[in-house]
C-alpha cells in the first residue's frame, strides 16, 4: 500500500448556543477568514450574512419558471384552440382568452413551484451522498442541538494549528479537524 | 419586570395557552418526535387500527375491480342523474385538502406560530385527501384507462381538450394542486429526514432516510436558499388553494343548472372546504396527541384556535346558504325559486334540514369557550361538521339534477351497496395512510419546533431582564 491520502478539509468549531456561533462566525470574517460555513438544527436569522452569504438566485429561478409555466401554458390552448383543433362553435371567437385563464394560472403556479424546488436542490448540490463533515463523529449534533462552524482549507488564512486556536479563542467548546478522504 | 417587556416578543409563546408547553430543549423536541418513528415499537393499537383500515382498503379494490369489470351501471346514477357519489365524494374529499394548505402556507405567510406543530400532518392529510378525491372522477370516466385523453398529448386523431371546459380546468387544477402540495411537503420534510438519518440506530432507517434527505447538512448556505424556496411555495400554494376549489365550483356554476348557476359559488365552496378541512384536521389530531403523547406540541391553544376557524368559515358557509336562497326569490327565476322550494320541501328535504342542523346549528355551541376547550365535544363537533359538508355537497349535486326543467324527467335517486363500498373504502385509504405516515415519517416538523424552542427562550429571556 502506498501512503493513505488523507487531505484536510478544514477545522470545525462546536458551540453551544446560536448566539455563540454567530458571534464566532462574525468574528471569523472579521479575521479575514473567506471560506466559511456554518451547520445549525435550524435556520438563524443572520447567520448567512455573516458567513459572507447575501445572494441567492432562487427567486430568480422561480420567477423564470413561473413565466415559463404561464407563456407556456396560455400559448398551449391557444395552440391547440385556434390553430390547430379550432372548432366553430356558432362563431364565437377561436381565442377565447378569458376561458384559457384558469389553466394558464395552474400552469403558473406549477412552473414556479417545481422550478423553485429543482433549483433549490441544484444550488445546494443536492442529492450530495459524501461531504467530508459527515467524518466528524460529533457532526450528527448539528441537526439536534448543537452549532458548528467550519472554516475551510482552502481558505488561503488556514493554518491548522492556528486556525485551530482562533476557534478556542471564539468559545468553541470542542474544536474538530474534519477530514477529506477521498 | 414586565414594563421593560419587549413589545416584539410574542404573547403566543408565553400566557396561560401557549403554542409549546415550557420546559422543552432542542434536544428534548426532536428526541420526543424522532423517537415515535425510530425506536418506537409498534403497539397493539396501531396494529389493530392499521388492520381495520387495510380491511377497508381490500373492499375498495373489490369495489374498484368490479366497477371496472362491469362499468357505472353498478352504481346508482343513471340519466338524468350522472353525477351521483363519484362527484359528491370526490368534492367533499378535495375540500378535506384544503386545510393542510391553508395551514403550512396561508398561517406561514401570515406567520402564525401555532401553524408550526401541526402543519406537517395536516399537510399529509391534504395529500391523502386529494389521492383519495382524484380516484372518483377517474373511476367516474366509465373508462379510467383512457382517462389520459383528458391531458393534452399530440394523439394520431389529431384531437385536444376543450380547454373552454371547466371539467378540464379541474383535471390541471386538481393534478397542480396534488404535485405542488407533494413538493411542498418534501421540501418540509427535508431536514427532518437528515434528522432521523443522524439519530438512526438501524442499519435499514440509516439507509432509507440517508437517501431521502440527499445529504442534507444543515449548512447555513443551504438554509438560506431553503428559507428563500419555502417562502416562495407558500406565496405560491397560497392562491393555488383558493383556485382549486374555485375551478371545482365553476364545475357546476358554469353550467346553467338551477341552484348551480350562481356567483357565490366560488367563495363559499373555498369557505366550505376549509370548514371541511379544519373539522377533519380535529378528527386527526385529537387522537393523534393522545396516542403519541404530543399534548405538549398539539396544546390547547391549537384545539382552541382550529375551533375559532371552523366558527368563522361555518359562519361564511351560512351566508352563503342564505345567499342562494335570497337570490333564487330576489331574481324572481320561476326554476331557481321552485329549486329553493325542493330543498326545502321536496323529497331530499329531510338531508337539507339535516345538512342546516350539522354545518350551521350545532357549530354555534364552538361560541362557548367552554365547548372549545373540551376535547371530546370539540372531537364529535368536528365529525358533525364533516358528515355536514358530505350532505351539503349531495344536496347540492343530486337536488339539483333530479328535478330537471321538464317535469317528465324527474327522477329519484338512490345510491347502491358499490356507492357506498366505494366512500367507505376511501375512508380506509385515507385513514390507512395516516397509519404509516405517523409511524414512517415524523408528524411534527422537528426542525421548526427547535426554531419554536429558540424563540420561546428569547421571550423568555426578555422577560427577566
Amino acid at each position: 500500500m502506498t501512503e493513505q491520502r488523507s487531505l484536510v478539509h478544514g477545522v470545525m468549531g462546536e458551540f453551544e448556543t446560536p448566539e455563540q456561533l454567530l458571534a464566532a462566525a462574525r468574528g471569523a470574517r472579521d479575521a479575514g477568514y473567506k471560506h466559511v460555513d456554518a451547520y445549525t438544527p435550524f435556520p438563524i436569522e443572520g447567520l448567512a450574512k455573516a458567513i459572507g452569504f447575501r445572494w441567492t438566485f432562487v427567486p430568480l429561478i422561480t420567477l423564470m419558471g413561473g413565466v415559463m409555466g404561464g407563456l407556456g401554458g396560455f400559448g398551449l390552448q391557444y395552440w391547440c384552440s385556434a390553430i390547430t383543433y379550432p372548432l366553430n362553435i356558432g362563431g364565437r371567437s377561436l381565442n377565447s382568452w378569458p376561458a384559457f385563464i384558469p389553466v394558464t394560472f395552474e400552469l403558473t403556479v406549477l412552473g414556479a413551484s417545481i422550478f423553485s424546488v429543482v433549483g433549490m436542490l441544484a444550488l445546494n448540490r443536492l442529492p450530495q451522498p459524501y461531504h467530508p463533515v459527515f467524518s466528524v463523529e460529533r457532526f450528527v449534533h448539528a441537526s439536534t442541538d448543537r452549532f458548528f462552524l467550519c472554516i475551510e482549507a482552502r481558505d488561503p488564512k488556514f493554518h491548522l494549528a492556528e486556525t485551530s486556536r482562533f476557534l478556542e479563542n471564539l468559545h468553541a467548546v470542542h474544536v474538530i479537524e474534519v477530514k477529506d478522504e477521498e | 419586570m414586565s414594563t421593560t417587556q419587549a413589545p416584539t416578543s410574542s404573547p403566543e409563546l408565553r400566557g396561560p395557552n401557549p403554542v409549546l408547553e415550557p420546559g422543552h430543549t432542542y434536544a428534548s423536541v426532536t428526541d420526543k418526535i424522532a423517537a415515535v418513528v425510530l425506536t418506537r415499537p409498534i403497539g397493539i393499537g396501531w396494529l389493530a387500527g392499521f388492520t381495520l383500515c387495510f380491511s377497508v382498503v381490500m373492499l375498495l379494490t373489490v369495489a374498484v375491480a368490479w366497477l371496472f369489470a362491469k362499468g357505472v351501471g353498478i352504481w346508482g346514477i343513471n340519466i338524468p342523474i350522472g353525477w351521483g357519489f363519484a362527484i359528491v365524494n370526490f368534492v367533499w374529499w378535495i375540500g378535506i385538502g384544503h386545510a393542510g394548505t391553508l395551514i403550512s402556507a396561508i398561517l406561514f405567510l401570515l406567520n402564525q406560530k401555532w401553524r408550526t406543530s401541526i402543519n406537517r400532518f395536516a399537510e399529509a392529510m391534504t395529500l391523502f385527501a386529494v389521492a383519495c378525491a382524484g380516484l372518483f372522477p377517474l373511476i367516474h370516466t366509465g373508462r379510467p384507462w383512457m382517462a389520459y385523453y383528458m391531458f393534452p398529448y399530440p394523439s394520431t386523431m389529431g384531437i385536444w381538450p376543450q380547454f373552454r371546459s371547466p371539467l378540464i380546468w379541474d383535471v390541471f387544477a386538481v393534478s397542480t394542486y396534488g404535485t405542488v402540495s407533494l413538493i411542498f411537503w418534501f421540501v418540509g420534510l427535508l431536514p427532518d429526514l437528515a434528522t432521523l438519518r443522524d439519530r438512526a440506530k438501524q442499519r435499514y432507517q440509516q439507509v432509507i432516510f440517508g437517501i431521502l434527505s440527499m445529504g442534507w447538512r444543515n449548512s447555513a448556505r443551504h438554509w438560506h436558499r431553503y428559507q428563500s424556496t419555502y417562502l416562495l411555495l407558500a406565496g405560491l400554494a397560497t392562491p393555488l388553494v383558493l383556485s382549486v376549489h374555485t375551478v371545482v365550483s365553476f364545475d357546476f356554476a358554469v353550467a346553467i343548472v338551477p341552484g348551480w348557476h350562481t356567483t357565490i359559488f366560488p367563495p363559499y365552496f373555498v369557505a366550505g372546504a376549509i370548514y371541511s378541512g379544519f373539522a377533519m384536521v380535529l378528527t386527526i389530531a385529537i387522537p393523534l396527541r393522545k396516542a403519541y403523547g404530543l399534548e405538549d406540541f398539539i396544546t390547547m391553544r391549537h384545539l382552541d384556535n382550529m375551533a375559532k376557524v371552523m366558527l368563522a368559515t361555518g359562519l361564511i358557509v351560512a351566508y352563503g346558504y342564505f345567499v342562494e336562497f335570497f337570490m333564487a326569490f330576489y331574481s324572481g327565476n320561476k326554476f331557481d325559486v321552485f329549486l329553493a322550494n325542493q330543498r326545502l320541501h321536496g323529497p331530499y328535504s329531510h338531508f337539507y334540514y339535516a345538512l342546516l342542523i350539522c354545518n350551521i346549528f350545532t357549530p354555534q355551541l364552538l361560541w362557548i369557550g367552554k365547548v372549545r376547550r373540551s376535547i371530546p365535544a370539540l372531537f364529535v363537533m368536528s365529525l358533525i361538521i364533516n358528515t355536514g359538508m358530505w350532505l351539503e355537497r349531495f344536496v347540492i349535486v343530486v337536488i339539483s339534477l333530479t328535478r330537471d326543467f321538464m317535469p317528465s324527467a324527474w327522477v329519484r335517486y338512490s345510491a347502491t351497496f358499490w356507492d357506498y363500498a366505494t366512500l367507505v373504502g376511501t375512508l380506509g385509504l385515507f385513514t390507512m395512510l395516516l397509519f404509516l405516515f405517523v409511524r414512517g415519517l415524523p408528524a411534527i416538523a422537528i426542525s421548526e419546533m427547535r426554531e419554536l424552542v429558540h424563540e420561546e427562550s428569547h421571550a423568555v429571556s426578555k422577560d427577566h431582564k
